[in-house]
């Protein structure tokens, strides 16, 4: 049972072996694995156990969307659409009318969305953001494009982001 | 020695026609069902060693019905034959691969008198019959008119011959010390000491030699599938494919079968364990060594093809043919 043809520093290895113990070795690592419990996790069943930084899904928290359209004009294939209309408001102290943009429409189309994260680096007000779900498949193409509600409602299961590594360097602007 | 010469059946039921109708039908049962076991035994193990768990789903209970269901799914695809194809060889070929193992599983002894037929010439029989299957992969990738096909099984063909020689110089040492070409006698003969004990290098080769007959990984070049797609399979859908595949399973069973008739003791308990009776053995060593040849599935990449030829001609026949020279001296010397 022994390979045949051994060339070079490799094959004297082997032969300092002796014949078959390599395959003596193989099987006893197949064995040894076979008697250890499988990593396997029944997903539907049992849900996965996922890092708190999971990149499942773009999830929006809309109260801090600005409507600045970053990321939108960032978006590599356009996948993000936002409709939004001004509003202005009379001071009740009197003087110059103020001007907010109100969100009317906020939608990511997942069929097109490649999960390249630019939105989520781009966003100045961390509205979007990175969350672990990811069962939102659908039959039809076209129910694909998820809209706000649905983007709110991913935020509420982002997990707190898992402490700093010794050593590592602090986070830029001391946390918002 | 309780030498039975005739099948339990023949001895309940005097009308010859139902013992054969009998027989029949439980040798067709064992065929289908005890390959399926395998199957299913390959599946999970396999996926065991690869830290998986393998089927789950069908049949509720860990799976146990995955091949039936995969069978039920062959039964459903559509049976497509190539336009170039040789229409009729390619659609005996299946049969011609399947048929041979259900005629060898005919011979295999279960117990003192627990077999189908006793043929004088036992192991004769089976060494024949089981090299026809070869001629099924032949037919298949000749009549596919496709060339991975073709190849595939001119590869298959190439090993068979290579891999018969030793094969069958191991089972003539253990027919040898037996002194009988029939498999329960050969089986018979093992009352005192189980040939796997004098002949082990030969058991050795034994296992070794049918892997590579059933194309078994590590010998499995004829179905090279990052070489040759599927070999001779290539082209075959649907039930014809069920039945290559089927063939494979049947033949790791009867190899199994006759590796532990030749060299296991067959239907003989260990010392100390007799009350369990003689077929439940019989087919734990099956099990066991079809085991095994699961696990060198798990365990090793596949031979290149000069390297198989090389290790069966250089390495297997020499230490094959010193072994029968030593067994034969032996067995002069001992009258």
């Amino acid at each position: 049972m022994a390979t045949t043809e051994t060339r070079g520093p490799e094959g004297d290895a082997q032969k300092e072996q002796g014949i078959g113990l390599g395959l003596l070795q193989g099987l006893s690592v197949t064995l040894r694995t076979m008697l250890k419990r499988s990593v396997t996790v029944q997903y539907p069943h049992v849900k996965p156990d996922l890092p708190a930084r999971t990149r499942g899904v773009i999830a929006l928290k809309e109260a801090n969307c600005t409507v600045c359209y970053k990321c939108s004009r960032e978006c590599p294939d356009w996948c993000i659409y936002i409709d939004a209309h001004k509003e202005t408001h009379e001071p009740a102290g009197g003087g110059r009318a103020r001007s907010a943009k109100i969100l009317d429409r906020f939608a990511i189309d997942f069929a097109l969305c490649m999960y390249c994260g630019i939105c989520v680096e781009v966003c100045p007000f961390d509205a979007l953001f990175w969350s672990p779900e990811f069962e939102y498949s659908e039959y039809d193409i076209n129910d694909m494009v998820h809209e706000r509600d649905r983007l709110e409602e991913w935020t509420y299961t982002v997990l707190p982001p898992p402490a700093l590594e010794e050593g590592a360097e602090p986070p830029e602007g001391g946390g918002s | 020695m309780i030498l039975a010469q005739t099948s339990a059946v023949d001895t309940t039921f005097s009308n010859y026609w139902v013992a054969l109708v009998i027989k029949a039908a439980v040798v067709l049962i064992i065929f289908l069902v005890v390959p399926l076991a395998v199957g299913y035994m390959e599946h999970k193990v396999l996926a065991h060693m690869q830290a998986r768990l393998g089927p789950m789903e069908a049949g509720g209970f860990h799976g146990w019905a995955q091949l039936m269901a995969d069978g039920a799914k062959f039964i459903q695809k559509e049976d497509v034959v190539p336009a170039a194809a040789d229409r009729a060889v390619f659609s005996i070929a299946p049969g011609v691969a399947l048929v041979p193992y259900l005629v060898v599983l005919v011979v295999i002894p279960f117990g003192g008198d627990i077999f189908a037929l006793n043929l004088d010439i036992g192991i004769f029989f089976v060494l024949a019959m089981s090299s026809i299957g070869v001629l099924g992969v032949l037919m298949a990738g000749w009549s596919s008119a496709n060339k991975f096909s073709l190849m595939g099984a001119l590869r298959a063909a190439a090993q068979l011959i290579a891999y018969e020689l030793p094969l069958v110089l191991a089972a003539a040492a253990a027919v040898m010390l037996a002194g009988t070409l029939s498999l329960v006698g050969i089986v018979e003969a093992q009352q005192n000491i189980w040939y796997v004990i004098p002949l082990f290098p030969l058991f050795l080769v034994f296992m070794v030699a049918a892997v590579a007959e059933l194309t078994r990984p590590p010998f499995d070049m004829p179905v090279a599938d990052s070489e040759i797609i599927f070999g001779a399979y290539t082209e075959y859908t649907g039930l014809k494919f069920a039945f290559f595949l089927l063939s494979e399973y049947g033949g790791i069973v009867v190899m199994s079968a006759v590796a532990s008739v030749l060299f296991l003791g067959g239907f003989l308990p260990l010392p100390g364990l007799s009350l369990i009776p003689g077929p439940i053995w019989m087919f734990g060593k099956i099990f066991a060594l079809s085991f095994v040849i699961v696990w060198l599935r798990a365990t090793f990449p596949r031979l290149r093809e000069d390297q198989l030829q090389r290790f069966a001609w250089i390495k297997l026949v020499p230490v094959t043919l010193l072994w029968i020279l030593g067994v034969a001296f032996v067995k002069v010397a001992t009258g």
